[in-house]
């Protein structure tokens, strides 16, 4: 393996991490927005207080993660990509900007009416904004960003592949925050709310897991590239996303829900590992490769240094946070 | 907030190099651009400088509260927890807006530059991860953790406030005097990120701004308690939240000038157009004189009062060293000088004042007499704040348009870096229409939870409780 990949490698987990943890937090959002009026939806709205509240800004740093080491190692193909998916980038970014902000000032609103405000605010962001990024992420695999000169500007990202990968963005979320949310609500022992949640998550895991092998066929057409590496190098990946989203509904319904966080990880995990092994060796599919794209190599060996850095130093400490959040005298 | 101003200043900035653009074709994306840096970047520099000082004063009160069993010093540290979670969280997100700017906006740049630049920005993606997440479990552990082990957490959040700043500043001392690459036919070659990341002016410049950062927010938090004192808030708690935020601010203040000076006495060698423009000077004069105030008109200088060989003394540590003048410059490679002399002798003046109101604060003190009984010095206090910022913000727009027609100094024109975007004006009028909406949360939010305080709430429950709580649960904090 040469550095580049190495180093597309570590950029990668960093897109796998944001997605399973920045996610489960985008997801959160997904059943703020359908809690229900202010006083049916308090209890649920507390505990997504509570359950998001002390992680979401570590978890958000992996976008900064890979945003820095994407404009790093491989810096003409992020101007690239920023240039032809400004749109959906932008609308992604002020989905961040505005989830991140409401979020902090509902905690600390004086009263019902500005809380629901800074609520709906920060519902309808959390729910948009992966659905750009899984724009982004559908366009850069069908092969709609050039390495040079721009794309177009609207089916860059308008496109069934970017469409399902919106679609599939959402899902993934809310499945991994429903999951997560079960555990949270049954370890406060709230058994109503625990019930409430485990019938929509069941829900959203079925629409997803559908959604997901439902974009297989249209990515034949729209995707080549991608779909033969779906079938060939990644199609190991797409059965073990098959059996983590099986055993996940099959666990939210036994109401296992400590196990069903692991294979829910796995599931998501797997599906977007898919569509990275999927497009390898591809950076920009069927425009420029990953050792094409390439920076300098004396620059890429420093990122994997700050990136060993970054497993010593940041995981453990991440860790230790998980640990405190999902601890007993933290659900309190 | 001050954002208006700022951008009207860039505003003024940009002009001329848009009339001048005219002629050269900038690209359409240039000047939209520059506004929207201006706004984003003089946005989050301000509540950078809370994610960098703020933990170390929360520390020092929360130390303070246990060392002494101090009510009153727990109850402050518990209170700037929860207004430093407000601050970080719109901190953060409009750090990550710049995050994607850098692409969005510098193409240019980021395709040339991006992997010479990058490294220091891992660190710092870094030094913010293992911020964010000491943050959540200092401002999640009140009460959930022995109280030592709590307040040990707040120092991974200090320590990487000053290690992100350094590697940020780092790039921005690489634009200024760029290092660690060869230029062979145009193409970028032989790149070494490592002296990048330790280039010989970041450290300076690094300490001016982290020094600035305390000041900053220092004084901001002394002037909200120096207000309530104005308004007959004399508690205790009041006296003891503005001496601790107004030490750390007399502290940095006091050290500021002798930083600035020494990061300044360099710029004669790396970046004399700039100091030309800081300075005023036309003509190469030997001795130089210090030029306070004044503008430039069709070439003439007006209005200033000159101090003859200040000038060189200031800048060059000389009685006969000249700072050499802008004649020397081909015009082309002239920043805009009004703007830039302007701004850095705003800085200069309200740092110097910032110094002043310090030294008299404590050597009054000292001597046996209380400010703080004096509505003169509160109301200047109270102002204190406002200040500091704009002194920051000036002090960001004389480097930054002193540094002009570089993006990368000698080597590539801002216009070079930009793409050709005129969309980008949509950009900066949404951009000014959410932060605009974002500051207003902000100030609504932080001002009920100031109110609530007052009325004796102690913990701020959650909006969606009690009356619609978990019935087994009780109060919840």
């Amino acid at each position: 393996m040469s550095l580049a990949v190495v180093v597309a490698a570590a950029l990668f987990v960093g897109v796998i991490a944001y997605a399973l943890f920045g996610g489960a937090d985008f997801g959160a959002g997904f059943y703020d927005l359908t809690a229900g009026g202010s006083a049916r939806g308090a209890e649920l709205r507390t505990l997504v207080d509570h359950s998001i509240g002390p992680v979401w800004e570590a978890n958000h740093v992996w976008l900064i993660y890979v945003l820095v080491t994407w404009w790093t190692a491989f810096p003409e193909s992020f101007a690239a990509a920023m240039s032809t998916l400004i749109l959906p980038m932008l609308l992604a970014l002020l989905g961040i900007v505005l989830r991140g902000a409401s979020f902090a000032f509902r905690k600390y609103a004086a009263t019902l009416g500005q809380a629901r405000v800074f609520g709906v605010v920060f519902a309808i962001s959390s729910v948009i904004t992966p659905f750009f990024f899984g724009t982004v992420a559908g366009a850069i695999a069908s092969g709609r960003v050039p390495a040079t000169g721009r794309g177009d500007l609207w089916t860059s990202w308008i496109n069934p592949t970017s469409i399902f990968g919106g679609v599939i963005a959402v899902g993934t979320c809310a499945v991994l925050a429903g999951t997560f949310l079960c555990a949270d609500a049954r370890r406060a022992g709230q058994d109503r709310l625990t019930e409430e949640l485990r019938r929509r998550t069941l829900a959203v895991a079925v629409v997803t897991g559908a959604v997901v092998f439902a974009a297989l066929v249209p990515l034949e057409q729209d995707a080549p590239t991608l779909a033969t590496g779906l079938q060939g190098r990644a199609a190991p990946l797409v059965a073990v996303s098959a059996i983590g989203g099986v055993a996940t509904v099959v666990l939210i319904a036994t109401r296992r829900f400590a196990t069903a966080r692991l294979t829910a990880v796995v599931a998501v995990a797997s599906v977007v590992s898919g569509w990275g092994v999927g497009q390898y060796p591809w950076l920009l599919v069927d425009e420029v490769t990953i050792t094409e794209a390439a920076g300098a190599p004396a620059t890429l060996r420093a990122l994997l240094v700050a990136a060993g850095l970054a497993a010593l130093l940041v995981l453990p400490a991440l860790g230790y946070l998980y640990k405190l959040t999902q601890s007993e005298s933290w659900s309190r | 907030m001050i954002d208006p101003a700022l951008t009207l200043l860039s505003l003024a900035d940009a002009v001329p190099a848009g009339v001048q653009g005219l002629a050269n074709a900038d690209p359409a994306g240039l000047l939209p651009a520059r506004q929207q840096m201006a706004l984003s970047l003089g946005w989050h520099i301000i509540l950078a400088c809370f994610g960098v000082a703020f933990p170390a004063m929360i520390f020092a009160m929360h130390l303070i509260g246990i060392r002494r069993n101090d009510p009153d010093a727990l109850l402050l540290a518990r209170k700037w927890a929860k207004v430093s979670a407000v601050l970080f969280a719109i901190g953060a997100v409009s750090g990550t807006v710049l995050s994607f700017e850098m692409g969005l906006l510098w193409p240019g740049l980021m395709g040339t530059y991006g992997d010479v630049l990058g490294l220091p920005f891992a660190f710092e993606g870094l030094a913010f991860f293992v911020e964010a997440i000491f943050l959540g479990i200092y401002l999640y552990g009140w009460d959930r953790m022995p109280p030592k082990q709590h307040l040990m957490m707040v120092l991974p959040m200090a320590i990487t406030g000053v290690v992100g700043t350094f590697c940020v500043i780092a790039v921005n001392a690489w634009m200024n005097a760029p290092v660690g690459f060869d230029l062979v036919d145009g193409e970028v070659t032989n790149v070494d990120p490592w002296a990048v990341l330790l280039n010989p002016d970041a450290f300076w410049q690094f300490l001016h701004m982290w020094v600035a950062a305390y000041m900053v927010a220092g004084f901001t938090i002394a002037s909200v308690y120096a207000v309530g004192m104005l308004r007959g808030r004399r508690d205790r708690a009041h006296r003891l939240g503005f001496t601790l935020a107004f030490a750390f601010a007399s502290g940095s203040a006091v050290v500021q000038p002798v930083v600035g000076h020494l990061l300044g006495s360099r710029i004669a060698e790396t970046q004399p157009a700039k100091l030309a423009a800081f300075e005023l000077a036309t003509e190469t004069e030997s001795p130089s004189p210090l030029r306070l105030g004044g503008i430039l008109v069709d070439g003439e200088v007006r209005w200033s009062i000159d101090i003859p060989y200040l000038g060189s003394l200031i800048a060059r540590n000389s009685f006969s060293k000249p700072v050499e003048g802008l004649a020397s410059f081909p015009v082309e490679d002239r920043p805009p000088v009004n703007i830039t002399h302007l701004a850095f002798q705003s800085m200069v003046g309200i740092g110097t004042l910032l110094a002043v109101a310090a030294v008299v604060f404590w050597v009054a003190r000292w001597r046996g007499r209380d400010l703080l009984e004096r509505r003169w010095f509160l109301r200047f206090a109270s102002l204190a704040g406002v200040l500091a910022i704009l002194a920051m913000e000036a002090g960001w727009i004389a480097t930054e348009v002193g540094r002009q027609p570089w993006i990368v100094y000698g080597l590539m024109r801002t216009p070079e870096a930009a793409g050709e975007n005129s969309g980008l004006w949509w950009l900066l009028g949404a951009t000014a229409a959410v932060y605009a909406a974002m500051t207003a949360g902000a100030v609504i939010v932080l001002r009920s939870m100031a109110r609530r305080w007052r009325s004796g709430e102690v913990d701020l429950p959650s909006p969606y409780g009690p009356q619609a709580q978990r019935p087994h649960e009780g109060v919840r904090r």
